[in-house]
């Protein structure tokens, strides 16, 4: 039956699927996706965008709570949980519903059920209800995405050990809270419930919080939480999770070797990801899976013939934005399109929206060193621009790693107010590789806090003109 | 009607240069006057000027493009309210067309067909860094635009480097890599022109040495008493009254004053003296013409003019190019005497070392003395050691009883 021919086929409609199936549709090619839950995935569905809802309410509480400072005053200011999580849900639906549009405007396909590789070119697509659809497609893109790493003895029971997903539509306001572990996701749900009135710990067997970021910008990032009044290990490890009466105990084996045991009225388990392979029929196609993840080369190809694996079923770093570009470039090689480039993972910048946010893109100091650069690094404090303090964010750095000999941007590194919306330029100039004398020569708007990204070179050429 | 643009001759002998680069892109307008581009040679570089106005229609030379040769086209000239379409089956009659290899690709090529090469600041930086030419690597970012993974994939295939390959016959093997910590510093024109030239010399020329001793005392007296008049608007050297001296020598040893030819032995009408200056890339020999002809303030002067002017490279051509003998003086810095490598086509050069004092022994008694011990290198083939002993006693003459210079 032709209807169930395709040209290509994705399976999975997160930032890694849909935008392959678009990307593919546009080069022409008959394309159809697979999605058993919801398009958009977990990125629109309950992770980046909903999330980003959250925050938004607890960054107005926050600035509620400073209100005086700026010569305003409110009475009776109210948190309303119900209300909160109600808009983050709606933004994340309306969000789903714009894809399921683009779906249709690029007349792609969208088949709803699980799919599994059946044989050479062929799709198995099983819906809820029970039926199979067989499809065939030269090219078959798999983009399941991931889920929580569960760690043994301490998994998630969904009621009062949390992962993201419930962590996402709390019913209640945790009084505590032990987050374990503390990258970008769990320090982004330890910003929210802190600011919100939550007791918060947070729990990090690596040495410092927001591990996979420069190791001065983790350090600001700690003062700062802590300074909001989260309690902070790291060093340290949850050794056991018992749930006893309404709340859970943990016991914690802390940096100094010794030992602590916490109650809280919630946990959240945020120690990684882990791709969702199983079901997907990789085994007998001969697809290799290593630590959870599809090992494929640098176009997102698995050595099975037809058969790609992009976004966080593919590995880290698992980001949204990693999925799209790698379903486009997936796209684009068996599309032929000349020029297609692999992704350079040093060239994707990483965002956490906690308070205050970090952003981060390419190599840190540390890497920079070991990868045997002779470096030139430049700062600028937020404390030294005109903008952050008229917004009353003084707190904050801009760092620069530039490679003393060719001047090649190596990384950028913030922590501060909007840090996240002005990584992207520092973005842009790794990828047109600009040296710090074309940073240096950009002009860049007055006041903004961009200019502190413009000071920051200049601090690296030993030129900073506002500190 | 569009006007072409050609390689300018900076100097009468100049037969190719280098388009070191562009300082105007197409659809700029110029007006005479206006920088337009800078060309190398050898030793300097060189800004040229529009000498018409219009708008630039089209760069027909890649900028980095070395070996362009005199007259050849290099950009089209638009007049005031021509477009682009004038381009249009106008093809530059004058001069010999552009070698292929160095001719911009046509339209629709993946690198633009514009005299700029497309690359990122950063493929810029290394390429310059390693001494590679950019216009010679295949860019694979967009457009063909030439981005840092290019310009590594160039260095690991052991691209050729920019700088032009010495006319030696037997090239040395490469050198291995380089270890960790070490860098490879891509040669400068400059390096690569004393490389070649220095290269030739010692291979080509059959070297001797004659050392004498000066002494200079009456020498040193006789500058104080110069340099401390009230009327003074000049501060003669001791390397001056070395250049007046050398130049009176070769004007009484003509014989000397030579070069070797395989036709036959150029004997020259001129004594021009080739003074090695020290650069930051290296040195340069600007020449004092008819230097025998000159006084010491004259000398001294023109020297320092000189002198300033190599160390900002802004020589011309003619101004280091074409002397007949040349003086290396390395006294300044305290070595006692060596000798130096002949500056060819010449057949001589002084090593001139520093005056100190030294014990002399004169009529049986031990007495002190200023000396500077002076090495005179020969081209055997044109001067002979009686020949050579003689200009230095000559030379050694005038520096031990410096009045004579006056004869």
């Amino acid at each position: 039956m032709t209807g169930n021919t395709y040209d290509l086929v994705v399976v999975g409609g997160g930032p890694g699927g849909y935008v392959a199936a678009i990307r593919s549709a546009q080069l022409g090619m008959k394309t159809a996706v697979v999605e058993a839950e919801h398009l958009g995935g977990i990125c629109l569905n309950w992770g980046c965008i909903p999330t980003k809802a959250l925050l938004r309410a607890s960054e107005i509480r926050h600035l509620m709570s400073r209100l005086d400072e700026f010569g305003l005053s409110a009475k009776d200011i109210s948190v309303d949980l119900k209300k909160i999580v109600e808009r983050s849900r709606n933004v994340a639906g309306q969000l789903a519903g714009g894809v399921a549009h683009l779906m249709r405007k690029n007349r792609i396909d969208v088949i709803k059920g699980r799919g599994r590789l059946a044989g050479p070119g062929r799709l198995a697509a099983f819906s809820k209800d029970g039926k199979t659809r067989e499809i065939s497609a030269p090219h078959i893109v798999l983009a399941t995405g991931a889920r929580a790493r569960d760690l043994p003895g301490l998994e998630a029971d969904g009621k009062r050990i949390w992962t993201y997903r419930e962590a996402m539509v709390p019913d209640v306001l945790p009084k505590s809270l032990l987050v374990v572990g503390s990258g970008a996701i769990g320090i982004e749900f330890a910003s929210f419930f802190n600011e919100l009135g939550s007791d918060v710990t947070v729990v990090e067997v690596l040495d410092r919080v927001l591990p996979a970021e420069d190791a001065e910008i983790s350090k600001l990032a700690r003062k700062s939480f802590e300074s909001q009044g989260m309690t902070i290990h790291t060093g340290a490890a949850v050794t056991v999770l018992e749930r006893t009466k309404g709340t859970v105990t943990a016991n914690l084996r802390l940096g100094d070797g010794g030992e602590q045991g916490i109650e809280c009225d919630r946990v959240i388990m945020a120690v990684g990801i882990t791709g969702n392979v199983e079901d997907l029929g990789l085994e007998e196609a001969g697809v290799n899976v290593d630590r959870g993840h599809v090992v494929v080369n640098e176009w997102c190809e698995t050595g099975v013939p037809g058969v790609y694996a992009v976004g966080d079923l593919a590995g880290p770093p698992w980001l949204a934005h990693k999925a799209s570009h790698e379903g486009v470039l997936c796209v684009e090689r068996i599309a032929g399109i000349e020029g297609v480039h692999p992704l350079d993972t040093t060239k994707i910048p990483g965002c956490t929206y906690c308070a205050p946010q970090v952003a981060s893109v390419g190599l840190t100091e540390a890497a920079a060193t070991e990868a045997g650069h002779r470096l030139r690094v430049g700062r600028f404090p937020f404390i030294g621009n005109g903008k952050a303090i008229a917004l009353g964010e003084p707190e904050g750095l801009v760092k620069t790693v530039f490679d003393a000999d060719t001047g090649e941007l190596l990384g950028a590194h913030m922590i501060g107010a909007e840090a996240t919306e002005l990584i992207h330029g520092f973005t842009v100039a790794r990828t047109l590789e600009c040296t710090e004398a074309d940073l240096a020569h950009s002009v860049f708007p007055h006041p903004t806090l961009s200019e502190m990204m413009h000071e920051s070179v200049l601090d690296a050429l030993g030129r900073v003109i506002h500190f | 009607m569009p006007t072409t643009i050609t390689m300018p001759a900076l100097s009468p002998t100049m037969t190719e240069g280098t388009l070191a680069r562009w300082l105007i892109k197409e659809g700029d307008s110029v007006s005479a006057g206006d920088v337009i581009a800078e060309i190398e040679t050898d030793k300097a570089a060189m800004e040229i000027e529009a000498v018409d106005e219009g708008s630039v229609g089209r760069l027909l030379v890649v900028e980095g493009t070395e070996g362009v040769p005199v007259n050849q086209p290099i950009a089209v000239l638009l007049e005031d309210g021509e477009d682009a379409s004038a381009l249009d089956g106008f093809l530059p009659t004058d001069g010999a067309p552009a070698p292929a290899s160095q001719a911009i690709p046509p339209e629709g090529s993946p690198t633009p067909a514009t005299g700029r090469v497309f690359a990122s600041p950063l493929a810029h930086r290394m390429a310059e860094k390693a001494g590679l030419d950019l216009a010679a690597i295949q860019g694979t970012g967009p457009r063909g635009r030439v981005v840092k993974s290019d310009i590594e994939a160039a260095l690991s295939a052991g691209a050729t480097r920019a700088a032009p390959v010495p006319r030696v016959a037997a090239s040395p093997p490469p050198p291995p890599p380089p270890a960790s910590g070490s860098e490879i510093v891509p040669h400068t024109n400059m390096r690569t022109v004393i490389a070649r030239r220095l290269l030739e010399s010692k291979q080509t020329i059959p070297h001797f040495y004659l050392t004498v001793d000066c002494e200079i005392d009456r020498l040193l007296a006789m500058r104080r008493e110069l340099n401390d008049r009230d009327a003074a608007d000049y501060k003669i050297s001791v390397n001056d009254f070395v250049i007046r001296a050398s130049a009176l020598a070769l004007r009484k040893t003509p014989e000397a004053n030579a070069s070797w030819s395989d036709e036959g032995m150029i004997r020259y009408g001129s004594v021009d003296v080739s003074v090695a200056v020290a650069v930051d890339a290296g040195l340069i020999t600007p020449v004092v013409r008819n230097a025998d002809q000159k006084g010491l303030a004259e000398i001294s002067v023109e020297m320092k003019d000189l002198a300033v002017r190599a160390r900002n490279g802004k020589l011309m051509p003619e101004e280091y190019q074409g002397g007949t003998f040349s003086i290396s003086n390395l006294g300044m810095f305290g070595v006692r005497e060596f000798s130096a490598i002949i500056n060819p086509p010449q057949s001589a050069i002084l090593a001139v070392g520093a005056g100190g004092q030294r014990p002399v022994v004169k009529e049986g008694a031990l007495n002190v003395a200023t000396v500077m011990s002076c090495t005179l290198s020969c081209d055997h083939r044109v001067v002979d050691g009686a020949l050579g002993a003689r200009l230095l006693a000559v030379f050694k003459g005038f520096v031990e009883d410096p009045v004579t210079m006056l004869l």
